[in-house]
């Protein structure tokens, strides 16, 4: 079985990249353009792992994260961050917030799927 | 989707957000204080940066990062956003869309004024934000000299007494055969708190990474497990000792722990060979050697299968995997199977939830498929009215329902064209922020103090008016600050606020776009105007001129009233070159001014290339379109009113002022010999530089839409032609160039090469 991917970005640039790597790496992927549309979809979704930006309108990423790990089905679920430099205090906000590990942009197609390999079976 | 197409999409996003930080930061200088127009203006860079980070693009990046930098500062209250910073912030943004274009379309930006931006800017972050010292200093632009980085600087060693110079070198020079590889073994104490597992990381994983970095035996820990009825499921009670013969080493082990370090105890150290053993011997803890089958973890997963062998150490399996198998794990892949029933249907709804969310949204669509949409719904309008000319034709007994069924496709016509012409309508929204950032610029040059006020923004115009209107806009908007606006002492001097203000209006009038322009400044110095207009030879130094004739004088060729050439008027382009472009797209252009009050502009143009209004005539048999908007009136001359004027000219006299008359029919070669103005009709027209003509043609057919068919694209260019259009009776119907007749009719006909081959 395909592993599923729910992305979560506003960046209709970054969601594109997403897509195109995630499905050429042989994923299913989902997408969700900020974070409550993220935990609307995650409802039905299924996802095996969750890659998500941190700036995003509506509800960011910590938000979204929080909410993903108060939700009873997903609370275990690998997140990864899509973190544009390796800022110490973003990362270990997102850690805070629940985040499994994260991605440093600009986004490199290697390093996403090896961190997606690495947080999943 | 590839690459380059997704490329398109940052640069089509990227315009977006410029927009977006754009309007955040005016936003922000008219004194909106909230935090989401600040977050916003912060995502508007940071996803630019984002964006073109994954292209390559370090410039932007680095500009990017630089700005972004300075916003955070404003977003965390770090700093205050008064005038001056967003000054800063707004030049900044249009060196941003510099450097977006540039990485589109190639070509070079100004680098000195990116260099002294990024200098600002990184002087808000740290200057006047003493607080931002203290979070993690902003990391250096790459965009600074790259000397900055830390050249590896060899302090010239001291010559010693015996006047030796020692020489440094490296023992790695000498190891050139290098003898077998030593490949040191880590032995690594591994044990997961709670929050490992809560954050979605998992044990067997980490280990399944150490096992692909080299050959790998395992050590569990498992008497900290307590009875089952004690147990927690969502506690940690493993450790592992594990060690793993790597050339990785250290580094390799522990970055695969990367995400994990923070929730375990976590101790890495290489071991000497040949103490390995002994090592594991000597642990305090009794360690229970547990194999570890690494394969049921590969699933079939993309690319995890077959590649590594399974790290099999002896002992008992099925314990092994027990013990590997966090509760959180069981528990999830637990509900995970439940889930998987219900796959089918969540399936479902999430197409359902994602159709919902479509709704309200927007689409890009090809232009080209618009355009031909356009196309085909002109060739149905024009079917539609030779349909219905030919059943009145055909049909005398006036069978109704024939009638009637005519009448509701011609309204279904109209509705259409109606829609399909609205999809090619834009709001002037984006023309009208770019010239908010030409009036920074030349305020900036100018040493001016403008407000640029905007009004409809939304009003809504065919795209290809938008694209012409940039030009025209910009220039004129030039003109309003460089020689309108006076500079602040000079206001302040006169009673105004030193700040000018240049508000640019857009509204739908009668079918009709109506842009306006007006300044505050000084209007049109007529005495000026006038003498330059002598000196240049337009009118005769005694000339008797209205105020409305002299402030219309500005638009003829080769007029500029300041006294020397400016930085920015020094262009070549003249208020001429605005109105004419004005006229190209069918508008019409006037200036109204009170001395000392400013000046208004006021343009009207049609709301669309595709259809137009026109009066369709009749020359020498010939059927003729004249665009409604050139036409201010029509009249029947009379005989009395008609003068003759030198060999062959002739004037109309209409309220007592003359007017030349023009023939069309002998200006397009129609006919040779000047037609009886008696029998004809007059159509007042007005061309370039404000003065009127008369039109002679030989009747009036009546009024109508008509859609327009360009001439340069099926045929070729006709002086004097705007275009083509067909009729109701399928006839090929020319339209007239007003200005273009009225131009040649000063030199009493067009070029020669114009026999009128193509009437159709």
């Amino acid at each position: 079985m395909k592993k599923k991917v729910l992305t979560v970005d506003d960046s209709r640039t970054i969601r594109n990249m997403l897509l195109v790597t995630l499905n050429n790496a042989g994923f299913e992927t989902i997408q969700a353009e900020d974070g409550v549309e993220g935990l609307e979809v995650l409802e039905n979704a299924n996802p095996d792992v969750i890659v998500t930006d941190i700036n995003m309108p509506r509800l960011d990423g910590f938000g979204f994260i929080e909410g993903v790990r108060r939700n009873e089905k997903y609370r275990a679920i690998p997140i990864l961050v899509l973190t544009t430099e390796s800022d110490a205090e973003k990362k270990n906000r997102a850690r805070q917030a629940g985040a499994t590990g994260w991605i440093v942009k600009p986004f490199d197609p290697t390093k996403l799927i090896d961190a997606i390999e690495r947080v999943t079976a | 989707m590839d690459m380059n197409e997704i490329k398109e999409i940052f640069f089509q996003e990227c315009e977006e957000q410029l927009a977006e930080l754009e309007s955040g930061l005016l936003k922000l200088n008219d004194g909106d204080r909230d935090p989401e127009t600040v977050n916003a203006v912060f995502r508007a860079v940071h996803s630019i940066k984002g964006g073109a980070g994954a292209f390559g693009l370090d410039d932007l990046v680095s500009f990017a990062h630089v700005f972004e930098t300075t916003l955070d500062c404003v977003r965390s209250n770090k700093l205050e956003p008064t005038q001056d910073v967003l000054k800063v912030m707004l030049k900044s943004a249009d060196v941003l869309a510099d450097l977006t274009n540039a990485a589109r379309d190639g070509g070079s930006v100004d680098e000195a004024r990116s260099r002294t931006l990024i200098r600002e800017l990184e002087a808000l972050a740290h200057g006047e934000a003493p607080a931002a010292a203290e979070a993690p200093a902003p990391k250096p632009a790459a965009a600074a000299p790259k000397a900055a980085a830390p050249a590896p600087v060899v302090e010239k060693p001291p010559v010693n007494d015996e006047g030796f110079q020692p020489i440094p070198f490296s023992f790695g020079d000498f190891d050139e055969e290098p003898a077998d590889r030593y490949v040191p073994t880590c032995q690594v104490v591994f044990k997961p708190k709670k929050d490992l597992y809560a954050k979605g990381n998992e044990a067997v994983l980490l280990l399944r990474d150490v096992s692909r970095l080299g050959e790998m035996s395992v050590y569990c820990d498992m008497d900290s497990l307590p009875p089952l009825d004690k147990m927690n499921p969502e506690e940690a009670y493993f450790s592992w000792k594990i060690s793993v013969t790597t050339d990785k080493g250290e580094d390799g082990v522990r970055s695969v722990f990367e995400f994990a370090e923070w929730d375990c105890d976590l101790d890495i150290h290489t071991i000497e060979e040949d103490v390995v053993g002994e090592a594991s011997d000597d642990e305090e803890l009794p360690m229970q050697p547990v194999p570890f089958d690494l394969s049921m973890l590969d699933e079939g997963g993309p690319s995890a299968g077959g590649e590594e062998e399974p790290t099999a150490v002896e002992g008992d399996a099925a314990a092994a995997v027990a013990a590997a198998e966090t509760a959180t794990k069981v528990s999830q892949a637990a509900s995970r199977a439940a889930e998987n029933a219900k796959a089918a249907a969540s399936a479902a709804g999430a197409a359902q939830a994602n159709q919902a969310a479509a709704a309200g949204q927007t689409i890009r669509v090809d232009l080209d498929r618009v355009d031909r949409l356009i196309n085909l719904v002109g060739e149905l309008v024009i079917n539609q009215a030779m349909l219905s000319q030919s059943v009145v034709e055909n049909d005398n007994n006036g069978a109704s329902s024939i009638n009637m069924g005519l009448e509701e496709l011609q309204q279904l016509t109209r509705e259409i064209q109606d829609s399909v012409m609205a999809i090619r309508a834009q709001p002037v929204k984006p023309v009208f922020q770019r010239m908010a950032r030409t009036v920074r610029e030349i305020a900036d040059i100018t040493g001016k103090s403008v407000r640029l006020i905007t009004e409809g923004e939304n009003t809504e115009v065919d795209k290809t008016v938008i694209d012409k209107l940039a030009e025209p806009l910009t220039h004129m908007i030039r003109n309003a600050v460089d020689h309108g606006l006076e500079m602040p002492e000079k206001r302040e001097a006169l009673g105004k606020n030193p700040e000018g203000t240049v508000r640019l209006t857009a509204k739908h009038r009668s079918g009709r776009i109506v842009i306006e322009l007006a300044d505050d400044g000084a209007g049109i110095n007529r005495e000026k105007v006038r003498q330059k207009a002598i000196d240049n030879d337009l009118i005769a130094a005694d000339a008797n001129l209205s105020d409305e004739e002299i402030d219309n004088l500005i638009f003829h060729a080769g007029f500029s009233t300041a006294d020397k050439v400016s930085d920015l008027s020094g262009r070549g382009v003249g208020m001429d070159v605005v109105k004419r472009s004005i006229q190209a797209l069918g508008g019409r252009i006037s200036i109204s001014s009170k001395p000392g009050q400013g000046s208004v502009f006021t343009m009207s143009l049609p709301l669309t290339l595709a259809v137009l209004d026109g009066m369709v005539v009749t020359v020498a048999g010939q059927t003729l379109v004249v665009p409604l908007t050139a036409i201010v009136e029509t009249l029947q001359p009379e005989a009395s009113a008609i003068h003759s004027f030198g060999a062959s000219q002739r004037l109309i006299s209409i309220r007592n002022s003359f007017c030349p008359l023009v023939d069309v029919g002998r200006i397009l070669n129609f006919r040779t010999i000047q037609a009886n103005p008696i029998e004809g009709v007059a159509l007042l027209v007005e061309s370039e530089g404000g003065g009127q003509r008369a039109l002679m043609v030989d009747a009036i057919q009546g009024q109508r839409q008509v859609v327009i068919k360009s001439l340069e694209a099926n045929y070729t260019h006709v002086p004097g032609i705007a275009a083509a259009t067909i009729l109701g009776d399928g006839r090929v119907a020319l339209i007239l160039d007003v200005d273009a007749v009225v131009a040649a009719s000063r030199g009493q006909s067009l070029k020669q090469d114009i026999s009128l081959a193509a009437t159709g």
